[in-house]
């Protein structure tokens, strides 16, 4: 399964945390607490506690027939005694450990069992009946120095191999490090069937993540994220890139992703985009002799981010030659060359730089007692390309995992600070650097525009001091100096999971976990008196808000695990309750504060959820695996009638490697078949909080309407729907998993369908029926289907060199299969992909047989001398007449979307040397350039009220002169390879002959790209490619130590 | 243990207080902006708000000021989905009077008549009309309720509202039936939810449009009397007498009898004519004794990128003067044709950019240096000529009232009283009876003297022809949204004689096809509601 650690404290620590999980998770354990004293399940209830305080009193009856049996323990390997084993009566909380002989002693009843367990070690049972000195070989635990893999499942783990569902875990060996600064980035390229991308190069931005394609239209289709038992709002927060940004990614001990329905139906109407699953790492108990030493690991890394191109647009002289030929030879009127400077100006080149960011973490891990605990603090500065766009960030993490109660009571708390101050300059810069005239210098030495060179008002006679034309491009370094868009966020989590094994039932377990999750943000966006845009709606000048989110959360469940014969039980139940509270305010108002409509303007909302849920793993023979899932889940979004979702999911998975006739052999180690079936659900429609409930909004001023003298406030009934309900989606899964050749290959392979009903959809509804032209009501299907492999290979594993490679392939195909509430084939679907460039113009549609988002265009007509010919397209219809005016002449082409996806990393060890990379191949994407479909025509060099903007060179490709929005010669194949890292390390076991250990590393980030698509990036959200901030290469140093 | 002891129990009261119980999932909204319907009415004062959401529905199209926020209705941006913007579009950018150089969508579809049934704009007017039938539908159902509890005052306000939420769904009803003919049809007796609204053909809609004005007309206040910007008997009778002009186009029947009698009841209502024509339509027009219902907007209470805001900067650009307005977007224009009924042409303008015809209503604005007198490339705003008809500053130049420097404070004119003078004068030539020709002479005559100045541009008896009428209109009432409607009702929208500039997207014009008279029934609309039919030709 996996290899060999490497000399890294860091890894050695995961193992360390992740394996008293594993131990208490082996389902042959007759009781879960074997590891008194370690950080493990943290149970708790409040029922529980009755119990608890019940136990204390009863404490001295049970203790009155007890008699003292002592013992030593050792290790079947060398005999060495084992210090610090567990020696539990079963059944109960009483119990004990061994001293630094190994050897324990302890009063129990006759007939009591004894279990005696340690770490790595196949625990022992022994039942007493006259013994008084116990001799225990524990023998070494085979299973357990193969690391068995572990996996959150939600409210629970399992162990990998007894996973039914489609799950697949990322751990942190497989981070690539010191390359890493957001929680997302360890997603890209990772994982089949997960589509990561980065939306545009700005600091801090953030990522958009689809599992299995998206399932819904309107509704959110972002996975699930469960940090640390805590499931997230994903929704985002104002001055907050994403809120995943706010987790420091050198916390984080693993990411599992659950993908089929059997997986996350657990999570019932949250989870049908998947889930992401993610563990921080937790305070680690050092074994006997060696508490009261710190593990110490400190994390840092400085790297410069440099601009990877330019929009390719005219210079100053090729631009006067542009419009001196569009005035001589195409008719634009002359007026155009009085505005014509003599300047060469790279607007790009002066907006951009190369920037610095830096990172440094430092975590210590250490026991008061036996009370383990994590604390760590991290910062990040960090520069965009944009001048003036820099996030800092400052993590502090606390976790402490006491056991109480011998063991039987085991908490989790942990606490989490971030604070996050954004700048996030100007993006309106970008579009300005593009378009600005090139032959304009930077300052003209005007007086009003603090000597920014900005366009007037053609009819003013005061020149350069004119007032400002605001149809124009504004300078873009103006854009940058007199715009002040900041922010800071602060994020609390606090989190406690309290497990506890139940007294008097064997091997039930109750679990109390509670979070809260708040976090705030103040910001305010300026624009300062000087910026030639600033006159446009001047009470909008100075822009100040501020948003608090605070979600809680109760969850509490039992746990019962029983084994007969052959047969396993686990179960799992309980019920969960959150709530989600955003408020916030608005505020505007202009520099002289004499100019009325200042105003403020406060928001509050708040929804609900409760849920039951159950889970029953049933395994017989440990071979064939059985699990039922239901979940039953309420949201406040809808009427009582509609408000609970009935979420069942069964999965059968078949050990086939466990059957005598196909056996286990070097060349296939594992075999493992799975089916499963399941439904999921989705109430997230965003900002919609009270969809079903008939509602009167107040208008806010400048939204008043005059009577009289009098401008009275309006009051608008909003439209509802009272019969709102849950999205469904139902998935299907198909799985393999197998390992073979010793170990070398180890992967699985799927096949999925997931079909949406009752989608969430904002659609038009028949005019007149309701108070509005479109609701957001149950109406549609669609429909996902796909095939998943995952490798993992280890080419090579000798001692001093190891080569892993991991390749995974996904291929995801999307239709929509039903679109009206009346079933009309001749419905013409609905409009969406809106492109820069008039309003209104959309170039993809929704309709049935498609995929979501296909691409709607004209066929475009091309010349013998291979350039398009401007406004003649195909006539498809056959209908003559103009064909640019009749929408069926359009094509459905191509999808946003990728056929295939393919990512492969890397690692390579030789010696202390280390060299890895990640990279990703994406198929079949295609990008509508919506850069050059809107800033490469002719048309726009010079604008009738006064000024010229400059425009991409692609217009070379088209000498197009007017807009032609629907050309299909802007649809292009965006296929690409790209490189997001290449990595160089240099590991050491000591430094200065201290006992420091580390690695010193060297990357680059988004090292290269093979494409042909003709823009800047041809990863593109939604395929539609306008004013992206482009995503930067970042060459970085990276250092780790260890104490 | 006794320490934990105290731990379990802070837990324990926690938990108690955390798990609640599924009550919480019945919530209330807890925005200080937003109330339920059930109880947002416990205020009387509440009535007024609500009506004045109706008022409003015309001028902006959401609840937020500004660039907008919160809108009332989806698939086409904020500041387009408004009501006047969008009317005025159908009604002028289809005509000889406008032409737009704009890319957005199928915005130049209008002017060439090349719309589709699937057209975003034509969506948007046709959501914005329902939009406010539907909500004053609410309004009369909430006012239906208090009524029979209401006393004093506050139960004659009421009465009067609820009257003019009717006038307010009349007049929405008539644009309905003047641009879709035979559309939805849903009155106070539907409650909101998932239904199919009925379809209605034209002539229903007809009868039910006159029947319900004038059984209001009574609950309406008196003419002149109510507060300025809210409609009164007048604004009622003027509806009913524009019903009843186009009745001919809208049944087959003509009642142009009817017509002069409401005709007559407005002119002799109290208003009067402006004695400046140019004040109808500038920033202080709220004072011009001759309109008789206005779309008012305010550049600091009633903002929108819509509305008379995109009026005066859609018309603006290419160096026009800027009439107290930030800026132009350089949008809309007119053509060649509709400014020879001035007798102007290009050589006028090439010593005065602004030049004026003795006609005064003629406000045009061409620089020869820069603009093109015809129109070959539509897209160009400095190819036709510019508009200058309305102003964001006064009759006499100062600061608009509450200026803005982007938002408008010019109120739109939506009836005025020198449209009814023309109105009785074509009732009377296509022969209605209650009226005479010297009196339209009169009329059309008091017109033309404010336009000159003088009353050497007067006509006589003999010169009012149907033909003259039309000219005359264009004259007196071009870009007030009236055009279309003129158009189709003397046969020249379509297939008529008359044709101009790119009208059937041919530079010189040609005749288009006749069933353009009527816009389609929205793609949107056919598809979500199986009631309805589309129009012929479609």
């Amino acid at each position: 399964m996996t290899k060999p650690k490497q000399v890294n404290l860091l890894v050695d620590s995961f193992g360390i945390t992740r394996s008293p999980e594993s131990l208490s998770l082996r389902g042959n354990s007759k009781s879960s607490a074997e590891v008194k004293g370690r950080k493990s399940y943290n149970v708790f209830s409040w029922f529980v506690i009755i119990f608890v305080f019940l136990m204390m009193q009863a404490g001295s009856l049970l203790l009155a027939q007890e008699r003292e049996i002592s013992g030593k323990v050792t290790s079947s390997e060398d005999g060495s005694a084992l210090v610090y084993a567990n020696v539990l009566e079963e059944g109960t909380v009483n119990g004990t450990t061994t001293d630094s002989n190994g050897e324990f002693t302890i009063k129990v009843q006759s007939g009591a069992v004894l279990v005696i367990s340690y770490i790595g070690f196949v625990k022992e049972e022994v039942t007493i009946t006259n013994q008084t000195y116990l001799n225990i070989v524990l023998q070494v635990d085979v299973q357990q120095y193969e690391d068995v893999e572990v996996v959150g499942i939600g409210y629970g783990d399992v162990k990998k191999a007894d996973a039914t569902g489609s799950i697949t875990a990322i751990s942190a060996k497989d981070f690539s490090k010191g390359t890493i600064t957001s929680a997302q980035e360890l997603l890209i390229g990772k994982a089949p069937g997960v589509v990561a991308n980065s939306i545009g190069g700005a600091a801090g931005a953030g990522t958009k993540i689809r599992i299995r394609g998206g399932s819904s239209i309107t509704g959110n289709n972002d996975p699930l994220f469960v940090i640390d038992n805590i499931p997230l709002d994903n929704s985002g927060i104002s001055g907050m890139t994403n809120p995943l940004s706010t987790i420091n990614p050198n916390d984080i001990e693993s990411i599992t992703v659950l993908k089929d329905a059997s997986a996350t139906a657990i999570y019932g109407s949250r989870a049908s985009n998947g889930v992401i699953i993610i563990k921080t790492k937790r305070g680690v108990i050092l074994k006997k002799g060696e508490e009261g030493k710190l593990a110490l690991n400190y994390s840092g890394n400085f790297s410069m981010a440099a601009p990877t191109d330019f929009l390719s647009v005219f210079s100053g002289d090729e631009f006067r030659s542009v419009v001196q030929d569009r005035v001589s030879n195409y008719g634009l009127s002359s007026a155009a060359l009085n505005v014509l400077g003599t300047a060469n100006t790279d607007w790009q080149d002066e907006i951009y730089q190369t920037s610095p960011s830096t990172e440094h973490n430092v975590s210590l891990s250490h026991a008061i007692g036996s009370v383990p605990y994590r604390l760590s603090l991290g910062y990040l500065y960090q520069g965009g390309i944009l001048k003036n766009n820099t996030i800092d960030r400052k993590n502090l993490g606390l976790s402490v995992t006491p056991s109480l109660l011998d063991g039987a009571l085991k908490m989790d708390l942990n606490a989490s600070v971030t604070l996050l101050d954004n700048n996030f300059s100007n993006n309106d810069a970008i579009g300005s650097a593009v378009e600005f005239d090139p032959t304009q210098p930077i300052r003209n030495g005007n007086t009003r525009y603090g000597g920014y060179t900005a366009w007037t008002e053609l009819s003013d006679v005061n020149g350069i001091n004119g007032l400002p034309n605001n149809i124009a491009t504004h300078n873009p370094l103006a854009r940058l100096e007199y715009r002040d868009n900041t922010s800071e966020a602060k994020r609390y989590i606090l989190g406690g999971k309290f497990d506890y094994d139940l007294p008097f039932v064997p091997d039930l377990k109750a679990t109390l976990n509670l979070g809260y999750d708040y976090y705030s943000t103040e910001g305010k966006d300026i624009i300062d008196p000087l910026a030639s845009w600033s006159y446009r709606e001047p009470e909008q000048q100075i822009k100040n808000y501020s948003q608090k989110k605070t979600n809680s959360l109760l969850d509490l469940y039992v746990n019962y695990k029983k084994e007969i014969g052959t047969s396993k039980f686990d179960f799992t139940g309980g019920y969960s309750y959150q709530h989600f509270q955003n408020e916030g305010e608005n505020s505007n108002r202009a520099w002289d504060e004499t100019v009325p409509g200042a105003a403020t303007i406060p928001y509050k909302n708040e929804y609900y959820l409760v849920s039951f849920f159950g889970r029953l793993n049933y395994t017989l023979n440990d071979k064939y695996l059985v699990t039922f899932t239901l979940r039953d889940d309420g949201s406040s979004r809808f009427a009582e009638d509609n408000r609970w979702g009935l979420f069942p999911a069964a999965a059968i998975a078949w050990k086939m490697t466990e059957e005598s006739f196909i056996g286990k052999s070097d060349l296939v180690n594992d075999l493992k078949l799975r089916l499963s079936w399941g439904q999921t659900g989705q109430q997230d429609v965003g900002d919609n909080f009270y969809p079903y409930i008939p509602t009167y909004t107040g208008s806010t001023s400048g939204a008043y309407y005059q009577f009289g003298d009098t401008f009275y406030p309006t009051l608008r009934p909003d439209a509802y729907d009272a019969n709102l309900k849950w999205e469904t989606v139902t998935s299907l899964n198909l799985g393999l998993d197998f390992v073979l050749f010793n170990d070398r290959v180890s992967g699985s392979f799927e096949l999925y369908q997931n079909t949406t009903d009752d989608l969430l959809n904002n659609v038009p509804i028949a005019i007149g029926s309701n108070f509005s032209n479109y609701l957001l009501t149950n109406v549609g299907s669609m429909e996902n289907k796909g095939v998943e492999l995952g490798l993992n290979l280890t080419p090579i594993l000798e001692q001093d060199l190891t080569w892993d490679l991991g390749v995974n392939f996904t291929y995801n195909k999307n239709e929509i299969t039903k679109l009206t509430l009346v079933d009309d084939p001749t419905y013409t679907g609905v409009n969406t992909g809106d492109i820069s460039g008039g309003v209104g113009n959309t170039v993809q549609k929704y309709i049935v047989g498609m995929a979501a988002r296909t691409f709607f265009l004209f066929g475009q007509v091309y010349g013998p001398d291979g350039l398009p010919i401007e406004g003649l397209y195909v006539d498809k219809s056959g209908e003559g007449g103009s064909v640019s005016g009749n929408e069926l002449n359009k094509y459905y082409n191509k999808t946003p979307d990728p056929d295939y996806l393919i990512g492969i990393s890397s690692k390579v060890n030789y010696k202390n040397f280390d060299f890895s990379f990640s990279s990703r191949l994406s198929l079949g994407n295609y990008v509508y350039n919506n850069n050059a479909s809107n800033r490469a025509l002719y048309q726009q060099v010079y604008n009738q009220s006064g000024y010229l903007s400059n425009i991409l060179t692609d217009v070379k490709d088209t000498e197009f002169s007017t807009a032609q929005y629907w050309s299909n010669t802007y649809l292009e194949n965006a296929s690409f390879f790209k490189m997001d890292y290449i990595s160089f390390g240099y590991n050491f076991a000591s430094l200065f002959g201290n006992n420091v250990s580390g690695r010193i590393g060297l990357s680059i980030q988004n090292a290269f790209t093979i494409t042909k698509y003709s823009g800047l990036d041809p990863e593109v959200d939604n395929g539609i490619d306008n004013n992206i901030y482009p995503r930067p290469r970042t060459y970085m140093l990276s250092i780790n130590l260890n104490y | 243990m006794k320490k934990y002891k105290i731990l379990f129990q802070v837990i324990l009261v926690s938990a108690f207080l955390f798990s609640g119980c599924m009550e919480d999932l019945n919530v209330e909204p807890i925005d200080p902006n937003v109330n339920t319907a059930n109880n947002v009415f416990t205020d009387d004062a509440a009535y007024k708000q609500a009506l004045a959401k109706i008022y409003a529905s015309y001028a902006i199209s959401g609840q937020e000021g500004g660039g907008g926020g919160n809108g009332d209705i989806e698939g086409i941006d904020e500041n387009f989905g408004n009501y006047i913007r969008q009317f005025w579009g159908v009604q002028e950018l289809s005509t000889d009077e406008a032409i737009m150089a704009w890319d957005d969508a199928t915005i130049k579809d209008f002017h060439w008549q090349t719309w589709a049934p699937n057209d975003v704009f034509i969506m948007a007017i046709y959501s914005r009309i329902f939009y406010t039938i539907s909500i004053s539908n609410e309004f009369i159902r909430n006012a239906d309720a208090r009524i029979a509890s209401a006393s004093g005052t506050f139960l004659n306000d009421l009465v009067a509202f609820k009257a003019e939420a009717r006038f307010l769904r009349a007049l929405s009803y008539w644009h309905a039936i003047d641009m879709f003919g035979n559309v939805p049809f849903v009155t106070e007796e539907d409650l909101p939810g998932a239904f199919f609204p009925e379809r209605i053909t034209r002539d229903a809609l007809f009868n039910y449009i006159e029947a319900e004005l004038i059984d209001m007309e009574a609950d309406l206040v008196a003419p002149v009397q109510n507060e300025y910007g809210r409609a009164d008997q007048g604004a009622a009778w003027f509806l009913l007498a524009k019903l009843y002009l186009n009745a001919e186009v809208y049944t087959g029947t003509p009642k142009y009898t009817e017509a002069l009698t409401y005709i007559n009841r407005v002119i002799s209502a109290g208003y009067s004519i402006d004695s400046d024509y140019k004040r109808v339509f500038s920033a202080d027009n709220f004072a011009s004794p001759e309109i008789i219902f206005p779309i008012t907007f305010d550049g600091q209470n009633t903002q929108q990128y819509g509305g008379m805001t995109f009026i005066l900067h859609a018309s603006n650009g290419g160096g026009m003067p800027l009439n107290g307005i930030d800026g132009g977007w350089g949008g809309i224009r007119t053509i060649k044709n509709f400014v020879s009924k001035f007798n102007v042409s290009e050589s006028d303008f090439a010593s005065n950019t602004q030049y004026q015809s003795n006609d005064k209503r003629g406000m045009f604005f061409f620089d020869s240096g820069s603009w093109e007198w015809e129109v070959t490339n539509v897209g160009t705003f400095t190819q036709g000529i510019g508009v200058t008809k309305f102003k964001n500053v006064t009759s006499t130049g100062g600061p608009a009232p509450n200026a803005h420097a982007t938002f408008a404070s010019t109120d739109f004119p939506m009836f005025r009283l020198a449209d009814a003078y023309l109105m009785y004068a074509e009732a009377v030539v296509r022969g209605g009876g209650g009226g005479d020709m010297a009196t339209a002479l009169g009329y059309v005559n008091a017109l033309r003297t404010r336009a000159y100045g003088n009353d050497l541009g007067n006509v006589t008896t003999g010169d009012i022809t149907l033909s003259f009428l039309l000219e005359e209109r264009a004259r007196e009432l071009y870009w007030e949204g009236h055009r279309r409607t003129d158009l189709i009702r003397f046969g020249q929208f379509t297939n008529g004689t008359y044709v101009w500039e790119w009208k059937g997207k041919v530079k010189e014009g040609i005749q288009t096809e006749s069933y353009r008279d009527l816009y389609p029934i929205p793609t949107n609309d056919l598809n979500a509601n199986p009631n309805l039919v589309q129009n012929l030709g479609y």
